[in-house]
């Protein structure tokens, strides 16, 4: 541990992972990792056409195959669903299908159409090639884009594709401002689809004990409350006959949020077996169906005053939903255009958002879910300046929000407090050096090399407060030793939120933080919690743990004053010592002291309970806490191959005071890491039958260390109002990063005159687009 | 499984002889895991792509999941498992790795360690650009290589100051 000043605090610290040990050793436990007695294997028989009717399936032959248990078909799973909805979203939100297995039609490549038990995932996988569908294939609804125009329907009962739509004030009403503003911009990006892409794909693990009516669920999940209220909503039983457990999750970024039609299909097929059910997803079936998420597009506008100041702008929005989407996309998806003025003084404005389905995989969760605002907003900012002819820096300079403007609200009435967007702003700038960086840019080109910048600054609301999100539980039980347990939800999936438990406790409580230890992950034994997701976990945590803490370290004073026979005010209680702060001496440490509590109860001071245990439950008060950060991000493009090279990368980010630097770090590096994926790589891409093309890792290309830059990182550090004036760190690196890269690959290749529409940035794409330009410039020659 | 088809292997996994009748057609990822209850290591892709499952066979990192169990046949075979001393301490790779925040929710992380163990075997002073190179094998969705190549990085001096010859 790093800490070493008698009284300084943990928080703040680059804490070595408590997490570290068992992962870097192999004794982890992942979902994979359990055996259960008697264990059977799932294999799914997934649909190989993007839409067909079902004319029958055949398993006779993959049930008499040696080893298979069964061979369930939509009628034998789907008429066990009792309820199904979402927690977050609630029992009447209008929802979107979401049938275990494919019943009557497929929807997409993919969709699970059986489920082969068998005795091994070999066996299994054997018998589900015996599996004999009939398919009779019908037109499908491939483009998005295109599909409410379709006189085909991914879902018979939604004619139009059309899942729902939500908006701001009429486009009409800003119609004035546009056609009198001096100059009006605007551009269409559309942005691919992609992924969260976990590299520990989806698993579950079901026992059902048919005597008393329990289920015992491992899963990978980033919510193992959810899960359990699922299940038990699912098959119609009691929430507390249902305990889920998860140890290790590799990874979730947003797409373990929610439980999927494969676990309810492992739920239900567990009530008719035997013994546990293991279900251990393959990467091809990950990117086949476990879901995509980014796949948007939207004419973003705004007009300028004559001196670059925005007077208006607007956003009409359009997003894939595909055939199945998790959950229902629209209350969600509506924070696309509540997002989309950003960090920027905006008079007025509105947005219109379209969410449609479409015969490819379900929508999901992924990090910044709404990262398309930033993406249409910072992008036509350089378009503008670009248009302006000013430097998109002094083009935002101009426009941006600073902390002496707060608070304020957007144009739709987001309200914005406790940010610092032009602080990181200029705080990014000068860690680059940016007229350096003009001047450099200048002279490569001089030499016929292409580099350009691109930034991107956005504001982020953490820890949001839906009623599913808005509190956080924590138990602490200080044992009779003196060792410390705490007691949180959890959902860890990387997110080293042990660590982060461990170092607010003991600061809370003045413990060592050797004798703190966390458990976490099991519905049986941790307080309720919505788990980790929104950037939720540090501040609620935070909250959670010094309600609870403070409850216990009052006892903890009340029992060494007694002791000691001084006042309670003069006990100092540090690093799990207790002294009086007049006579010194060598006082009680947390073992005696929990010794009186636990075994001398008569030597406990009048009114202080026996024991040392606590439970508390944080409420946030706050709709939000806003966080920002500003990425810039340099690259030189090679106008010959297409290929981007990244040169600098920094972020500056407000996340408040940071709990631990280094796991702050580690959420930036990550999230970034995966924008620059999704701005240049990454592509869950269909042909036009709907036949996805990247289904293995040699597609579906994540970046490796030798594309991503050494990433700079700066802080600013504006308190929130919540605890510990704490902010949510997890999101916001994959929200700013894609349209920084877009934006400096722009620049690069201004001189060319190239518009930017399509995404990803590959080598092709951007030999496409120097074709294009020099075509066009030749036809205006 | 049918036993009518298996052969019979002899491996020595961590040290350990074992002797097991196997399918031919099991892979050495999943005979590592069920056979021997070695579930360090992991499976990303089943493809060879992302590099999760590497293990040392006789010394050399491959992809436990391109490997049969047969192929490992009078080989010795070392996992994740089979890097920390036998009190549990970390190795020099998997110290730094903790050092450096190379690692979050640690499911590449039995792959990145076992490759770079047999990366600095072979080449114990590399410069930055043979590091980055030589993680290109394996995929990390959590820490963007920052915190692994500063391990890889540290991992390498750290073994160039004590050891004075040979690979650590």
């Amino acid at each position: 541990m790093t800490r070493t000043v008698g009284d300084a605090t943990y928080v703040g610290t680059r804490t070595l992972r408590v997490e570290d040990l068992r992962l870097l050793t192999g004794t982890g436990t992942y979902v994979d990792d359990v055996i259960r007695p008697g264990m059977l294997h799932a294999c799914f028989v997934r649909s190989p056409m993007a839409r067909a009717r079902i004319l029958g399936i055949d398993v006779s032959e993959a049930s008499q195959l040696d080893g298979v248990h069964a061979v369930f078909v939509a009628q034998d799973l789907n008429p066990g669903v009792r309820e199904q909805w979402y927690t977050l979203n609630g029992p009447d939100d209008p929802d979107t299908p979401r049938p275990p297995l494919a019943e009557g039609e497929v929807r997409f490549v993919g969709d699970p159409v059986a489920m082969v038990v068998a005795d091994d995932r070999y066996i299994a996988e054997d018998a589900a090639e015996l599996v004999v569908v009939d398919y009779d294939p019908l037109p499908p609804v491939v483009d998005y884009a295109t599909a409410l125009d379709s006189t085909e329907s991914v879902h018979a009962d939604r004619p139009g594709n059309l899942v729902g739509q939500l908006g701001g004030r009429p486009m009409a009403d800003l119609e004035p401002v546009f056609e009198n503003a001096p100059h009006v911009v605007s551009q269409t990006v559309y942005q691919q689809s992609h992924g969260p892409v976990p590299m520990e794909t989806r698993g579950i693990v079901a026992e059902w004990a048919a005597a008393g009516g329990e289920m015992t669920i491992w899963a990978a999940t980033q919510s193992p409350h959810e899960v359990r209220s699922f299940c038990a909503r699912l098959l119609g039983i009691a929430e507390h006959r249902v305990r889920v457990v998860m140890r290790d999750t590799g990874g979730g970024f947003g797409q373990k949020v929610l439980p999927q039609r494969e676990d309810m299909c492992v739920m239900l097929a567990a009530t008719k077996l035997p013994a546990a059910l293991k279900w251990i997803e393959d990467r091809q079936e990950h990117l086949l169906a476990a879901g995509q998420a980014r796949h948007e597009h939207g004419e973003a506008r705004m007009a300028f005053d004559d001196d670059g100041r925005i007077l208006a702008a607007t956003l009409d929005h359009v997003q894939d939903a595909g055939a199945y989407p998790t959950p229902s996309p629209v209350q969600s998806g509506v924070a696309v255009g509540m997002l989309f003025p950003g960090p920027y003084r905006i008079p007025e404005g509105t947005f219109s958002s379209r969410f449609v389905f479409s015969n490819t995989s379900g929508r999901v969760a992924y990090r910044g879910p709404w990262q398309y605002e930033s993406m249409a907003r910072e992008t036509l900012l350089d378009t503008a300046a670009r248009q302006l002819c000013l430097d998109p820096v002094e083009l935002r300079r101009r426009n941006m929000l600073s902390r002496d403007e707060l608070p304020t609200a957007n144009f739709n009435g987001m309200p914005y407090d406790h940010i610092s967007p032009r602080e990181t702003f200029e705080q990014a700038l000068k860690m680059l050096d940016y007229e350096a960086f003009r001047r450099e840019q200048a002279r490569a080109r001089e030499q016929g090399r292409y580099l350009g910048v691109g930034t991107c600054t956005y504001v982020e609301p953490t820890a949001g407060a839906t009623p599913f999100h808005a509190t956080e539980g924590a138990t602490i039980r200080i044992e009779p030793s003196g060792k410390v347990n705490v007691y949180v939800a959890g959902g860890s999936c990387g997110n080293s939120l042990e660590t982060t438990v461990v170092q607010l406790t003991a600061d809370a409580l003045g413990a060592a933080i050797e004798d703190v230890s966390t458990v976490q992950g099991d519905t049986a034994v941790t307080p309720y919690g919505a788990g980790t997701g929104g950037s939720r976990s540090g501040p609620m945590t935070a909250g959670a743990i010094a309600r609870t803490a403070g409850e216990l370290r009052e006892r903890i004073l009340a029992i060494a004053a007694h002791k000691l026979e001084v006042p309670a005010e003069e006990v100092e209680f540090i690093r799990g010592r207790a002294t009086s702060k007049r006579s010194g001496g060598a006082g009680l440490t947390l073992a005696e002291i929990a010794d009186i509590a636990y075994y001398q109860v008569h030597a406990l001071p009048p009114g202080v309970p026996a024991g040392l245990e606590a439970s508390g439950r944080y409420h946030t008060p706050h709709l939000m806490i806003w966080a920002n950060a500003t990425h810039v991000c340099t690259c030189e493009v090679d106008v010959v191959t297409g290929e981007v090279t990244l040169l600098r990368y920094i972020v500056s980010e407000d996340c408040g005071p940071m709990i631990n630097p280094s796991v702050v770090e580690g959420q930036i590096f990550g999230g970034t890491v995966q924008g620059i994926g999704g701005a240049l790589y990454e592509h869950l891409a269909y042909d036009e039958d709907g036949n996805p093309v990247s289904t293995t890792f040699m597609d579906y290309l994540l970046p490796t260390a030798t594309e991503v830059p050494v990433i700079e990182v700066g802080h600013v550090e504006t308190p929130s109002p919540g605890p510990g004036g704490y902010k949510g760190v997890g999101e916001g690196g994959a929200i700013g990063s894609a349209p920084a890269v877009v934006n400096a690959v722009a620049d690069a290749l201004a001189p060319f005159g190239v518009r930017i529409s399509r995404l990803p940035l590959t080598p092709s794409s951007i030999v496409g687009l120097l074709e294009e330009a020099r075509a066009r410039q030749a036809v205006t020659r | 499984m049918t036993d009518v088809d298996t052969v019979d292997i002899h491996v020595r996994v961590n040290g350990t002889s074992r002797r097991a009748s196997v399918p031919p057609r099991l892979t050495l990822a999943d005979f590592l895991r069920v056979n021997c209850g070695l579930t360090g290591t992991h499976l990303g892709c089943e493809h060879g792509v992302c590099g999760a499952c590497t293990v040392l066979l006789d010394g050399e990192a491959v992809r436990a999941c391109l490997v049969f169990a047969v192929q490992a046949h009078d080989a010795e075979v070392t996992t994740v498992e089979g890097l920390a001393g036998p009190d549990g301490e970390l190795s020099t790779v998997q110290a730094a790795f903790r050092e450096h925040h190379g690692l979050q929710c640690g499911f590449c992380t039995p792959g990145f360690v076992v490759s770079v163990t047999a990366f600095l075997a072979e080449n114990p002073k590399p410069t930055d650009e043979e590091i980055r190179e030589a993680l290109t094998g394996n995929l990390c969705r959590c820490t963007g290589y920052q915190g692994i190549v500063n391990a890889v990085r540290a991992a390498a001096d750290t073994a160039g100051t004590t050891v004075t010859e040979g690979p650590a």
